[in-house]
This record gives C-alpha cells, structure tokens and sequence, in this order.
C-alpha cells in the first residue's frame, strides 16, 4: 500500500495534535527534569571541590600538592562561538523545515546540511575543549567541579550527538527525495527535538560558564 | 463497517499463535498478560524473599539466615516488590485496559509498548541473575550513600542493583510517553477528559508521575555508577561529595514513587465501588482534583524521609506541612469512596470485597503515615519497625489488595472465563485475617525500638512474641495466595463450564460492551461516548440488559504489524548498560550497535 494511504488511516486524533508530536513533547518535559537533576548537582558542587584545578580563576587552590593561585580552565571565548553556532544551527533548522514544508528541496537540503555541519562543529569543540582541559590536569574524578561538569557538559554532547545523528538520517531521506512536504514532519520532529537541546544549552551555558 | 476499518493488503496474516507470536506481538492486550504473568512471577519470588525474612525473625537470635544473606533478601524484596510486581501489576492493569476504556484499537506506539516490556524483562531478570553470583544486591532498596560506596560494596551486588534500575527506567519511561500520549490523543469521539473512567484518570497522572520522577533517579543513579566505576566522587565525602546528594535525588524521585504505586490502586477501587454499588462514583470531580493535586504536592514533600539527617527546623517544618497537607485530598479520596458505596445497593461479589478491604487498611497505612509527617515523632519511628508497619499497610493493604480485586473483576474480561467467587471470598478472609497479623504487630515492634534492616534480635525485649504473630501471619499470606492460584487452576480447568459474558458484574465503562476476552480490533466499530459511565447509558436507554455481543471478521481491520525490532533494540540497550559491569567498553559499544541497528530497523520498516 502506499504511504499516503498509510497515513490516512489514521483516524483523527481526539485533540487533533499530532501523536508523535505530542510524544516528542512530552518526551523534552521529561528531559527537562534530567537536565535540571544534572544542572543542579552542578550548583550544589559550586566551591566544594577540595582540589584544583578549578572553573575560574582562583587566588587560594590546591593543586600539585600545594596551595596556590590557579587559573581558571575554562575557555570563554571557544565556547561562546560554539554557543552561537550552535544557536544558529537551530535557525537552519527552522529555514530547511520551512524548504520541506513548501517542497523546496534546495532550500531543505542546503539548510539541512548546514544545520548537520554546526552540530557537527559544536560536537568538535566539545572534544577539543575536554581535550584541553585533560591536559590542564582536570581529569573525571579530579575533583566535584570536574565529574559534575563532565557528566552535565557530556550528557548534552551526547545529545547534540544523537541529534547530528537523527537529522543526517532525515538529511538523507531528503537527498533520496523521500521527505515530500506531506511528510515534513518527519523533520519538524527532529527540529523539535533540536531546539530542545539548544535551549539547554542556553541554561548550561550561562550558569556553568559565565556565573563565577 | 465503521469508516476507520479499512481494506486492507498484506500478505497473509501472520499466525496468531506460538512462542514467535509473542515475541514479536504489538497487540497491547497480549502485552498486557505478558506484564501480567512477569509481574505475578515477581511477586511470587519477592514474597519467597518475604517468607525467608519472616522465617529468620520468628524466634529472637536466630541463625537460619547470615547477615548477609539476610542484607540481600530484604533488598531485594524492596527492590523486588516495588519495580518488578506492583509497578508492573499497573502496567499490565494500563496495556489491557487503558485503549479498551477509552474506545481505542490500541496503544499509541504498540511497538514502543512492546519495547516497555522487553527492557522491562530483560531489567528484572538480570537484576534477578545477581543471585546466581551470590551477589544479590545488599544496600536496601533506596542504595543509600556511602553504603553503596566501592569502599563499602566492594562486591558485584550494588552494580547489579544500579544498572537494573537503569534498565527498568528505560522501560518506565517509554511506557509513560506511550500512555501519557495515548490516553491524550487516542480517546473515542466524546471521551472527553471529564467523561473519562476514573482508572484512566489515575493512569495517566502516574504516567506524568512517572515522566518528571524517573529522570531524577536516572541521574541519581547515573553518579552511582561512575563513583563505582570510574571513582568519580559524587557521593563521597573524601573526595568533597556529599551523600545526603543521593538522599535528595532518591527521595524527589523516591516520595512519587509511592503515588506511582497507589495511584493505579486507587483507580481500580474506584472502578470496582460504583459497579458494585449500582451507583456512579461519588464526587467525580473532586476524585480527578484529589488525585492531580496529590501527585502535585507528592513533589514538595521529599524530605520527609530525611528529617533524621538534620536538615534544620525549616526545612523540617515546611516538610512537614506539606506533607500533613497531602492526607486533605487522600481523606477526600476515602470521603467519596464511602459516597460511593452509601445508599448503593451493595453486590458482595469478590472484587467489592478487596475494594472494601482496601478502603479499611489504606486508611490504618494512611493514618500511620500522617505521625511520621511530625519530625520529634518520626525521629522516634524511623529506621524502626513502625516505619515498616505503615508501607505495608499502603502497599499490601492498600496496592495489593486493590490488584487482586481489580483481578478478580477484570479476569474475565481477559480469559473468557470467571475466576470462583466461593474460593475468592475464602482468599480474601485468609489475606485479610494474615495481613493484619503480619503488620500489625510490627507498629508495636517498631514503637518498642525494633530496628528495621536487621537480622535478629536479642530475646527478653518484649520482641519475641509479636515476631512470632508476624511470622504466624506472613505464612496465611502464602496461603492466600497459593489458593489465588489453584482458584485460577480450577477455574481455567473448568472455564468451559463457565465462560464469562461480556458484561458479568454489569459494568459502566466500555470494556463490558466487547466479548470477553476481546478481540484483535477491540471495538468492530469505533463507539462514540456521550457521558460518563456509558455502557450504563446504553443500558438505561435499551430498556435492559444489551443483547450479548458478537465476535465479527474483522480481517478487514488494519491492526498495526509484529515486529521484532523492539525486542532487538531492547537487547541492545540492556547489553549497553551490562556493560559498564562486565566485559566494559567493548560490550558497551556492541550494544550501542545492536542498539543503533534495532532502532533504524524499527523506523524504517513498513508498520503496515
Ligand atoms: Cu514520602
């Protein structure tokens, strides 16, 4: 049978949002309480790790065995520019959805790709930014600061990841010229989903690197 | 025929029967009986946990059990009873009934549902395979910090213990998406949100229960595993950590635990009163308020299992108020069941039996758990026997008892056959009777300094005698429910002779207007819905009782198609998590695989 004869026999939905729709949403509130746990255990560590190196710059820490002013390893200039493209990446989105949904597949393709491209780049100088801050002596277990700040920045890389990785699939789709504008939902999902962790990163961003 | 049953043009219909038919079902009644079976398996192994427990504390300085075999059966008991036999008791009660009271053909995603439960199998049998190792996890079931620390657990147990509650908390959550959206969208035209049964009313806050508790012990969980594994310092003091941390995250997920668990219950016995009581449920508004506003506060009251880690008078005090708070929308709750059964014209058939035994117990459970809301009283009562006391009479009085009616009267819904009233009510004097010789006495234990999480007791304490009741009383509850099980034998051997209609106990809600046990489609033709309680419309306008309804073709009715993928995926996930304990970064990876090939398989195969 062919797919639009799938998609009409499902009946009309009691509020009339779409299911999957609905199931993505309520999927990101959900996350929405992960995020929070994590970023909360970030706060709550604020100050408490017993040795450097640490988030800022600090005048007392202990680092190599002895107490000494530290400097902070945070890059806040590499992580504003992948804050920003990451950002943008959301509007990209929103452009290609907008190329599906008027079944204009140069306008879809090109944006889609672009979007793609920035996650892959903020996914790159998350790698680069971990790597830096291991050869800064800020290993996993190095102290609180580092296993929250780790686990929180590494969780929503995963999730930037998982989301490179969804929307190359639909990427494809287009491509193969299998993502007709009936079926630009299939993308907006993905957008959503996108979106979503963007703004976590709007929250992260702010609260573990800006505020000292 | 209805205009959503369309023509339809696949190959042959798969077969219907045998092992694959299972494995790769989509059909949210057979993974009903699947959750069913499983959690009923549980339940069993759990209370075989119960009775070893009781056996050791029947006699004070007891050597039947060690130390540490004792730590791992009441941890796994706990563990045990709460994800993998009541969580899922509801699960099965959400798959089978959910679709059928809200009009539809079934769940949202069927195969994500059929998801839910492969990870959830597969999560209790691995946290269950923990004893074959001799390593059953030992630090109780909330894992409380620095218990759990590599320096205190050295051992496997606590390993087994986290990444099986990581793997059944995929499962939660897939379930609550599934039926959050399902119970939103897939509603008969005028179910509206006010017309619908108050089963599915409790359901669907627990799914939202569920959603926004289940990520915070994820993570809880997630900082666990890598102070275990990579020596992260989460939870350890040495190295700046806090272990009050864990208590907090636990418990924020710990307190909705508890309406995660009695919210289904509550449902039940307010689907089971007004049909036995020839009247609709009293208070229905204020019963759907009660309940959100419940689940609502059930976030602001965490800190109540903490007051003895000295969190300050404020926080103490706040706590304590919102959690005293909590018994206005429970007593509004037992206010409208006693409604419900007032003036009614009773029918004291089984399931009205546990419904009442509910109502008497959850209130005693109910009652107990307000004098803990006092911090001076709680500091007397926690880690204590009375604190033992009071969750079972929340849990078995209150969860268990409901389930067990809530089988009794929907068993024939789902086998075709009735379950015997006669053996029923003998059940029910025997559990009644054992329940409260079993609990009871443990308030008084527990008020005499009896610690909880111990393995004996020291004779001449005044101790001696109320173990004994207890132990007396847990043996009646095997009994009880070892004649649950030869009622299901004879009835099963003599189903013939006693086939159920589909409308035994003359029902409200629109699962009684299909045959039992129901077909495929569920409904040849989606119903519309006018009011509440409307197959008692239906009656009052047909003059009677419906004619009986008939099985149809419904070869014509497009029903999504098996699958295996979710089955796949759900392998590939728990090897995912396996193998942060054994085997480490490669089994990791060759889950995330099967896990990625599962997953694409499953959204790019036709779902007809
Ligand atoms: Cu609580």
């Amino acid at each position: 049978m062919s797919h639009a004869d799938a998609h009409a026999m499902h009946p009309p939905t009691a509020t009339g949002l779409d299911t999957r729709k609905l199931a993505i949403w309520t999927f990101i509130g959900s996350e929405c309480l992960f995020f929070a746990s994590l970023i909360s255990t970030y706060l709550v560590y604020k100050g408490k790790s017993l040795v450097g190196p640490l988030p800022h710059d600090a005048s007392q820490c202990m680092l190599d065995g002895r107490m000494q002013q530290c400097e902070g390893v945070f890059e806040i200039p590499l992580v504003t520019f992948g804050t920003a493209v990451l950002l943008f990446s959301s509007y990209f989105v929103v452009k290609a959805l907008s190329g599906a949904q008027r079944g204009n597949r140069k306008q879809l393709i090109g944006w889609l790709s672009a979007t793609v491209v920035g996650g892959l780049f903020f996914v790159g100088m998350q790698v680069y930014e971990f790597y830096h801050f291991f050869h800064k002596g800020l290993g996993y277990t190095t102290n609180v600061f580092s296993a929250s700040f780790y686990t929180l920045t590494g969780f929503h890389g995963t999730h930037v990841t998982l989301g490179v990785i969804w929307l190359s699939t639909v990427l494809v789709l287009a491509i193969r010229g299998k993502l007709p504008p009936e079926k630009a939902l299939n993308l907006e999902l993905a957008a959503l989903y996108w979106h979503f962790v963007d703004v976590v990163w709007i929250v992260i961003f702010p609260v573990v690197y800006l505020m000292k | 025929m209805a205009t959503s049953a369309r023509e339809h043009a696949h190959a042959p219909a798969p077969s219907k029967t045998g092992l694959w038919s299972w494995l790769t079902t989509v059909d949210h009644k057979r993974i009903g009986i699947l959750y069913g079976a499983s959690a009923f398996i549980f339940f069993l192994i759990g209370g075989l946990e119960a009775l070893l427990i009781r056996w050791q504390l029947r006699i004070p300085e007891n050597n039947f059990l060690s130390a540490e075999a004792y730590n791992q059966l009441f941890t796994m008991h706990g563990t045990t009873m709460v994800f993998l036999a009541v969580m899922p008791l509801s699960a099965m009660l959400f798959n089978y009934l959910i679709p059928l009271m809200i009009g539809a053909r079934d769940v949202a995603f069927p195969r994500l549902n059929a998801f839910s439960y492969w990870v959830f199998i597969l999560g209790g049998l691995f946290m269950n395979a923990s004893f074959l190792f001799n390593a059953a996890p030992d630090a109780g079931w909330f894992g409380y910090a620095n218990l759990t620390s590599k320096q205190y657990s050295p051992g496997m147990n606590v390993d087994f213990w986290v990444i099986g509650l990581q793997i059944l908390g995929v499962a939660s959550l897939a379930a609550a998406v599934n039926f959050f959206v399902t119970i939103i969208n897939l509603r008969a035209p005028g179910m509206k949100l006010m017309r619908m049964p108050m089963f599915v009313w409790m359901s669907m806050i627990t799914q939202v229960l569920l959603l926004l508790a289940f990520p915070v012990i994820t993570v809880a969980l997630v900082f666990l595993l890598t102070d275990r594994m990579f020596g992260t310092g989460f939870y350890i003091p040495a190295q700046g950590g806090d272990p009050i941390l864990w208590q907090h995250l636990f418990w924020i997920f710990g307190h909705p635990e508890v309406y995660i668990l009695i919210l289904p219950p509550f449902g039940i016995v307010s689907e089971i009163l007004p049909v036995f009581s020839r009247k609709p449920l009293f208070g229905y508004a204020a019963m759907v308020f009660s309940g959100a506003f419940i689940a609502f506060l059930g976030f602001g009251v965490w800190s109540h299992h903490m007051f003895s880690t000295g969190l300050g008078p404020i926080a103490d005090s706040v706590f304590s108020l919102t959690t005293m708070l909590i018994a206005i929308p429970t007593g509004v709750k037992i206010f409208n069941w006693i409604g419900t059964l007032w003036g009614g014209s009773l029918q004291m058939k089984t399931p009205l039996y546990y419904a009442l035994g509910f109502i008497a117990l959850f209130v005693i459970g109910g009652l107990s758990g307000v004098m803990h809301a006092s911090p001076p009283a709680d500091l007397q009562q926690t880690d204590t026997y009375f604190v033992v006391a009071h969750f079972h009479y929340v849990l078995f009085g209150g969860a268990i008892f409901a389930m067990v009616g809530g089988a009794f009267y929907w068993w024939p819904k789902m086998f075709g056959y009735m379950l015997r009233e006669g053996l029923g009510k003998v059940q029910f004097w025997i559990m009644f009777i054992a329940m409260n010789l079993t609990f009871f006495p443990m308030h008084y234990a527990g008020l005499h300094g009896m610690p909880r999480r111990t393995y004996t007791y020291v004779a001449g304490l005044g101790l001696d005698w109320l173990n004994l009741v207890e132990t007396i009383g847990s043996l009646g509850l095997a009994v009880a429910f070892t004649l649950f099980m030869v009622n299901i034998f004879v009835s099963f051997r003599g189903r013939k002779a006693n086939p159920a209609p589909a409308d035994p106990w003359n029902g409200a809600t629109l699962e009684w207007s299909i045959p039992s046990p129901p077909q495929e489609f569920n409904f040849p033709e989606i119903p519309t819905v006018e009011g509440r309680d409307p197959l008692w419309t239906a009656k009052r306008k047909h003059g009677g009782p419906l004619p009986e309804p008939k099985r149809v073709d419904g070869s014509n009715i497009h029903l999504p198609n098996p699958s295996y993928w979710p089955l796949v995926t759900a392998i590939g996930m728990s090897i995912m998590l396996i193998g942060f304990m054994a085997g480490g970064l490669p089994v990791n990876l060759i889950g995330v695989a099967i896990l990625f090939f599962g997953a694409f398989r499953w959204a790019f195969e036709p779902t007809g």
